[in-house]
């Protein structure tokens, strides 16, 4: 019992570690993804905007996801959420609370995606580039461009070897302009979200602190609850397939000694514990038979009492051990019965 | 004994060494982060200011919030000065610790940043270029108003074709370089004294109400962590006794409905308990499907029957329950208080 206390104190003590480092290792997963990843712009008018913003969106999108999926309490919460009502009423402020704290380890990733991408400013170049305000930063007067190609000529300040408008604009401003925008709104965001964080953190305890311990209490009894049924029943299923496989070497034992016409082997009063663990098997032929029996037919999941007596009899179809017996008393017990009915018509002349 | 001694000389020591290790990982991720980004003034008069004291000024912002979010004290000291007085009085003194101790650690990261820099110059650079005295270099002295303030916004960007061998700018540039590590080696000295004459002044000053404060502080910390191990154990056995009721219930369930024969053999009587008389896969089955769809109440303080009718039974029993106030109030049996 003390190991299992130690062990689930660590796993309770260290879910929530286990969780932030979790998220502190797909946070830096996200970084360095970003990094690794090639940003290609396409410098086209109409493929600018879509790429720089898919780039910004999307993968925060993914890493939300997988975020949830990650975490091992989102099955518990279905399950929780789905369960049949029974004879244990529902908490909604639990499952609200075990929704929040997934929720917000799987925003950090995405969180620290966007702000990586703004601060380093590729996507906002790359998205924006076609709304430079060229009135101030550059000469539109001499050169009479219509719009659309003008656009087209912005669409490619990101990619500096075919850019073609240096009379326009130069390429160093226009990225340095949209850069700093970029890098703007990647600290103002940082700072947006770090206050959020801070206001929910710190707000909590002034307000609701009570239901706040409640929710916190019920959902680790939940996770714990789980663990320990999914114990219980890895012990239950241990004991049943052991007492099932000896029963199976039993019945072989037995079935062996009845179609071989000898007694089955009693091990002298003086055995060690090592004979008494061959159970009886102890030649290649006898050791071969138990192995193919366990493979063409398996004892049914039925463990019975030992007291029961086997009898000799019908062995059907190869098969030995525990289905024999079952076999033949679902063989016996109909026609027993309906030769108890003949009987009881015969003598007492019922109708 | 031993164990719980050790535990809390564990968790004595090693709150603060964690907060220290943060607030270290902190500062070393603000100095990284400030090395990985790269700066890139807009080199535009109405721009530069914003940009430059922008890039000074928010990161520190934001790691001072992140130095408050990360460090465990924060919420202890926030629940101590929220809760309801009830039976303890409120020690004001450990929680202005607490507050001083939290801000010290939280202020490190930000200050890092700030000196980090002024040290480097670039902002002060790209910030205060434009405010320059033209008069005082050649090549901006000759120049028109307009073209003057242009020019000078233009001094951080070395890449400019006209800046790019101008010595004009680079006399600015060595200017307000000059001038920011000068006020960043300031800064840096004065915390450190700072920092110097408070940890040897303190213990001149009630060194008394000190220990008092930094014991008291600690101890809030410490009870808060042992309540929620006592929690964790609690609702482990909690969740151990209400599966074996569960698995107790199946078992006499089973034995009203099935026509077995009572076991005579000796078998495996250790088995035997391991298996809690669900001995085939109809039986186990059913058990699963049982425990999804009807889960036991949460009560544990009787012996628990499945009534046949599958009749709901109100939690709302003595013992510990859902809607009750549960943890809390069993954490008041335990002390003897009560909220």
């Amino acid at each position: 019992m003390d190991k299992f206390r130690m062990i689930f104190q660590f796993l309770q003590s260290n879910q929530e570690s286990f969780m932030n480092g979790i998220c502190g290792i797909m946070a830096f997963a996200s970084t360095q993804i970003y990094s690794a990843f090639d940003f290609n712009c396409p410098c086209l008018p109409c493929y600018n905007l879509a790429y720089g913003l898919g780039i910004l969106l999307v993968p925060p999108f993914i890493l939300f996801l997988l975020g949830f999926v990650l975490n091992n309490n989102i099955s518990m919460l279905a399950e929780e959420w789905r369960r049949p009502r029974g004879q244990r009423r529902k908490d909604p402020a639990v499952l609200r609370y075990m929704f929040c704290s997934m929720a917000q380890r799987a925003m950090i990733a995405p969180v620290v995606w966007v702000s990586v991408t703004l601060l380093d400013g590729k996507c906002i170049t790359c998205a924006f580039c076609t709304s430079v305000p060229v009135e101030t930063l550059g000469n539109t007067s001499h050169l009479g461009l219509s719009q659309g190609d003008m656009k087209r000529v912005l669409a490619r300040i990101p990619c500096k070897e075919i850019y073609d408008g240096q009379e326009l604009i130069a390429n160093e401003v226009a990225v340095r302009y949209l850069r700093c925008i970029s890098q703007a709104l990647g600290w103002c965001f940082v700072l947006l979200m770090t206050m959020l964080a801070f206001l929910v953190r710190s707000l909590r305890p002034c307000f609701t602190q009570a239901a706040f311990l409640k929710s916190r209490y019920w959902s680790h009894y939940i996770d714990i609850e789980r663990k320990l049924f999914d114990e219980t029943c890895t012990e239950h299923a241990r004991s049943f397939a052991k007492v099932c496989i000896q029963q199976f070497f039993e019945g072989m034992r037995t079935d062996l000694a009845a179609a071989h016409c000898h007694l089955p082997r009693k091990a002298p009063e003086n055995a060690g514990e090592d004979t008494e663990k061959l159970l009886g098997i102890t030649d290649w032929n006898t050791m071969n038979m138990a192995l193919k029996s366990w493979h063409r037919c398996k004892p049914p999941l039925h463990l019975h009492p030992p007291a029961l007596p086997s009898a000799p009899g019908l062995c059907c179809g190869g098969c030995q051990g525990r289905h024999y017996q079952i076999c033949k008393t679902s063989f016996l017990l109909p026609r027993a019965q309906s030769w108890a009915a003949l009987w009881v018509y015969t003598v007492l002349k019922l109708p | 004994m031993d164990r719980f001694r050790m535990i809390f000389q564990y968790f004595q020591s090693n709150s603060e060494s964690v907060m220290n290790g943060i607030c270290g990982l902190l500062t070393l991720a603000s100095i990284k982060m400030y090395t990985c980004i790269e700066f890139s003034c807009p080199c535009l008069p109405q721009y530069n200011m914003a940009y430059g004291l922008g890039i000074m000024f928010v990161p520190p912002i934001a790691l001072f919030l992140c130095g408050l979010i990360l460090n465990r004290q924060s919420l202890v000291m926030l629940e101590e000065w929220s809760r309801p007085q009830g039976r303890r009085k409120k020690d004001l003194a450990a929680i202005r610790y607490l507050c001083s101790s939290i801000m010290q650690r939280a202020m490190v990261a930000p200050a890092a940043w700030i000196i980090v820099t002024l040290l480097d110059g670039k902002c002060l650079i790209c910030a205060f270029s434009s405010s320059m005295d033209p008069e005082k270099f050649v090549d901006f002295a000759s120049a028109s108003p307009v073209q003057v303030q242009q020019l000078l916004a233009k001094v951080p960007c070395k890449d400019e074709e006209f800046m790019r061998n101008n010595t004009s700018r680079k006399a600015v540039s060595r200017y307000l370089r000059c001038w920011s590590q000068a006020l960043g080696w300031s800064i840096l000295l004065i915390l450190i004294i700072a920092a110097f004459l408070a940890r040897w002044l303190r213990p001149c000053f009630n060194q008394a109400a000190l220990l008092q404060a930094h014991h008291w502080s600690n101890y809030i910390d410490i009870e808060q962590k042992i309540f929620e191990e006592t929690c964790c154990e609690h609702s482990r056995l909690f969740a151990h006794k209400c599966i074996l009721h569960f698995f107790e219930s199946m078992r006499q369930e089973i034995k009203l409905h099935s026509f077995s024969l009572p076991r005579e053999g000796e078998g495996a009587e250790g088995e035997e308990d391991l298996l809690r008389g669900i001995t085939d896969q109809d039986q186990v089955n059913k058990l699963l499907k049982m425990w999804y769809y009807e889960k036991p109440p949460l009560n544990v303080s009787k012996a628990t029957q499945r009534h046949p009718l599958g009749r709901e039974r109100s939690p709302l029993d003595t013992g510990l329950c859902w809607g009750s106030g549960g943890c809390s109030k069993h954490w008041h049996w335990a002390t003897g208080r009560t909220h």
